[in-house]
């Protein structure tokens, strides 16, 4: 049942401003309910996709005529992403958001943030995905201003004016491609274009949806509004929009059109390869001199999602297994990081690394799985971060890319600098008297880190199975991108 | 053509406007020209020569219907635009009573 | 002041039109699936009607008809109604949003099944959400030095 990915977080997100007039509790129990629901439903799917992929028509008419949900290889990996990272942030929310007024709000807005996002996974048609990217994003909005304080309201702003620019351009360029193939269905869409001699169009087209998406995921020349927006939102949030929102609204979508709507050229595999060398090493070099915890992590997101577009870009099997992987591990090590802020600024009240001195030392689980997520992010061995680094120097040094393999190590070797200042500074420093006044998190919290730090290590541990079972139906999708038109329209 | 390049051209002109203005009413103003502007495509896109209103009535034949799926797509677009605009001018109305400004360069503290 | 909202002349036309935009919203409603309009155009009527209302009478006489939290229930209400009526068909055994009710003849009121239903559903939630985007941008105004937080940072 596709639909339910979608039916189940709106249903919460309808409920919750109901229930929670009545008693103020029942809004958390009720997201981390429908999390859970979708956490197993996500599960369910990569068993529910062996036999092949599913399509699932709305009022039963059929593609190209009615809007339809597809559940391939691709969607499971998202879907997975979207809804592990949703249940740990929901679980992490539980003690963290009591510090803000309005609680039913926060969670209205997240179940809202979830459903968009499970609907641009699942999406077959081009303006459903376009109005579930909408829901996501101004659900994100509302997120990013939820604290009401001045930088957060600055920040929201910005991200605001630059996400609506974004979703102009894709509007527009969705207008343009329905004007010359007059369907919406991506599929038909996809049957059309290969038949089609209109290849300016197109070409204005794809630099209008590689403009939008871009500017989605945060890639370089793109970026200006990520390191402000994403350390502003509070911390599960962060998490959710650093971990997932980027990934999904940016790099999902951009990839589907890419490989399943346009055919993947080589002009194309250059500008993802040069954006992804760019935004690797702007990233980097942005991220070495920040002070402030979670501003430091927003701009190792801006280069850790150029490692995955780089992948992605090789275009060959090898790249694109490794760009997957990395996507996946990103987002359980990106979130496990900002989870680890939040909590460090839950104790000391502060974000500047200065400032917390050391204090990490009285909070053992923090630190710990702080610990494991710093190493994975820099990719030391056997950790997760490790395989999936590995994976794209090696594709890249087969593909010939000299200079992109060079670069990754590179900038592999200054993340491990930059997350050694961070530990150095944030948790084994000689503690000052702050220690003795803070204590570790609540059980909640402590919970969703840890589950997320016993990912990091056992998808390390075990990445061959999780390879086969997971990565690879979804590479298969991309590398076949012309079957995607014959399992929707049937051959 | 040129009709949908005139659009183009309404489009860039919002877009100006939400870069280059300092104000920040003046932005969502820039924002709302360029909502329009794809809108009035969309609608435009849909628009055959002659065509009647595409609504079936009864002892009634019409040969030539306007396309119905850009207006269902509007209508979508706009809601969603309304919902933007409700969302930045409540953002700009909170800012105002921090900075009691609507300047952007009296509020900048971020850097990106 | 005594008195809140304009002058007399004021209320007492509003009094009059106020019934008569409520009745076209339900008129627009309605017919939302032989003429133009439904439930968004509806719900936008209706909306109208209730900001009039604050309009001419000020917020407290108009609040006791509809107020925020009062609209957002009913918003939430109108986007349960929708989902609910989308899952019947998922109910039936079939697809989401299928029309499972009996489509009737063409052209009368009472025909094309869910769709009617699908657009009091809307007009619920529009008519409450616009008017509580209304009520929020105009009326409730915080004070300056108030933070969203509890902490007080």
């Amino acid at each position: 049942m596709v639909v339910f990915f979608v039916v189940i977080p709106l249903l919460a997100a309808f409920l919750i401003p109901l229930v929670s007039k009545m008693r103020e509790g029942s809004a958390r129990v009720l997201a981390v309910l429908s999390g859970s629901l979708l956490l197993l439903l996500s599960i369910a799917g990569i068993f529910m996709i062996k036999n092949g992929s599913i399509v699932y028509s709305l009022g039963g008419w059929r593609p190209p005529f009615g809007i339809c949900m597809v559940l391939d290889g691709l969607s499971v990996l998202f879907l997975l992403v979207i809804n592990l990272i949703g249940f740990i942030a929901l679980l992490y929310s539980w003690d963290y958001i009591k510090r803000y007024s309005s609680q039913g709000l926060y969670y209205t807005l997240f179940c809202l943030m979830l459903a968009g996002l499970n609907g641009v996974a699942v999406s077959g048609d081009l303006f459903n995905l376009y109005v579930f990217l909408e829901i996501t994003s101004i659900a994100s909005y509302a997120l990013v201003a939820f604290g009401t304080q001045a930088e957060e309201l600055e920040a929201a702003f910005k991200y605001m004016v630059l996400g609506s620019v974004a979703s102009a351009f894709i509007l527009l360029a969705i207008g343009i491609l329905f004007g010359s193939v007059s369907t919406l269905n991506m599929a038909d869409i996809a049957r059309s274009l290969a038949g089609s001699e209109s290849r300016k169009l197109i070409l204005f087209c794809l630099g209008l949806f590689t403009m939008g998406f871009s500017l989605k995921a945060g890639l370089v020349p793109f970026h200006t509004w990520l390191p402000d927006a994403h350390p502003a939102a509070p911390a599960p949030v962060s998490a959710m929009l650093s971990g997932v929102v980027i990934k999904v609204i940016g790099i999902y979508a951009l990839i589907r059109l890419v490989f399943n709507i346009f055919i993947f050229t080589p002009a194309i595999s250059q500008i993802f390869i040069w954006m992804g060398i760019i935004s690797m090493s702007v990233g980097v070099l942005l991220a070495i001199g920040q002070w402030d915890f979670k501003r430091l992590l927003a701009y190792h997101s801006i280069s850790q999602i150029g490692y995955v577009i780089f992948g992605i870009g090789l275009g060959t099997p090898l790249g694109i297994i490794g760009g997957l992987f990395h996507l996946f591990n990103h987002s359980v090590f990106k979130s496990l990081l900002f989870l680890n802020a939040g909590s460090l600024e839950y104790a000391t009240g502060t974000r500047k690394l200065q400032e917390i001195n050391g204090s990490g030392r009285a909070m053992p689980f923090t630190s710990v799985s702080s610990l494991v997520a710093s190493l994975s992010i820099a990719g030391v061995p056997p950790l997760c971060g490790f395989w999936s680094k590995l994976i794209i120097i090696i594709a890249a040094f087969q593909a010939g890319n000299i200079i992109g393999g060079i670069t990754c190590i590179l900038v592999g070797m200054v993340t491990l600098a930059s997350f050694l200042k961070v530990q150095k500074y944030a948790f084994s420093k000689q503690a000052g008297d702050i220690v003795s006044k803070i204590k570790e998190v609540p059980l909640t919290m402590a919970a969703a880190m840890s589950v997320l730090a016993l990912f990091c290590v056992l998808i390390g541990l075990f990445f061959v199975p999780f390879l086969d079972q997971l990565i690879r139906p979804a590479t298969n999708v991309l590398l076949e991108g012309a079957n995607y038109v014959n399992l929707i329209l049937g051959g | 053509m040129s009709l949908y390049i005139l659009c183009f051209i309404l489009f860039l002109l919002g877009f100006y406007c939400l870069l280059v203005k300092q104000n920040l009413i003046k932005k969502i103003i820039g924002f709302g020209i360029m909502e329009y502007a794809i809108n009035l495509f969309f609608i435009l896109l849909g628009y055959r020569w002659e065509g009647e209103a595409p609504i079936l009535d009864k002892h009634q034949v019409i040969v030539n219907f306007v396309d119905p799926l850009p207006q269902a797509m509007i209508l979508t677009s706009i809601v969603i635009g309304l919902g933007v605009t409700a969302l930045m001018v409540a953002i700009v109305i909170r800012i105002y009573e921090k900075h009691k400004s609507f300047d952007i360069n009296e509020i900048r503290k971020l850097r990106g | 002041m005594k008195e809140s909202g304009m002058s007399l002349i004021v209320k007492r036309i509003t009094r009059i039109t106020v019934s008569l935009i409520f009745m076209f919203g339900v008129y627009i409603l309605l017919h939302g699936h032989l003429t133009p309009g439904g439930g968004f155009a509806g719900g936008v009527i209706i909306a109208l009607s209730f900001i009039h209302l604050v309009l001419a009478f000020g917020k407290e006489t108009a609040f006791k008809r509809l107020d925020q939290v009062g609209a957002s229930i009913a918003e939430s209400f109108g986007g349960l109604m929708f989902l609910g009526i989308a899952l019947l068909g998922v109910f039936a055994g079939k697809e989401f949003f299928l029309n499972v009710l009996p489509k009737g003849t063409p052209f009368d009121l009472f025909s094309s099944g869910i769709i009617i239903l699908c657009n009091i559903a809307i007009f619920i939630k529009v008519g409450a959400g616009l008017f509580a985007i209304f009520v929020a941008l105009a009326i409730m105004r915080i004070p300056v030095d108030d933070p969203g937080r509890e902490d007080g940072r």
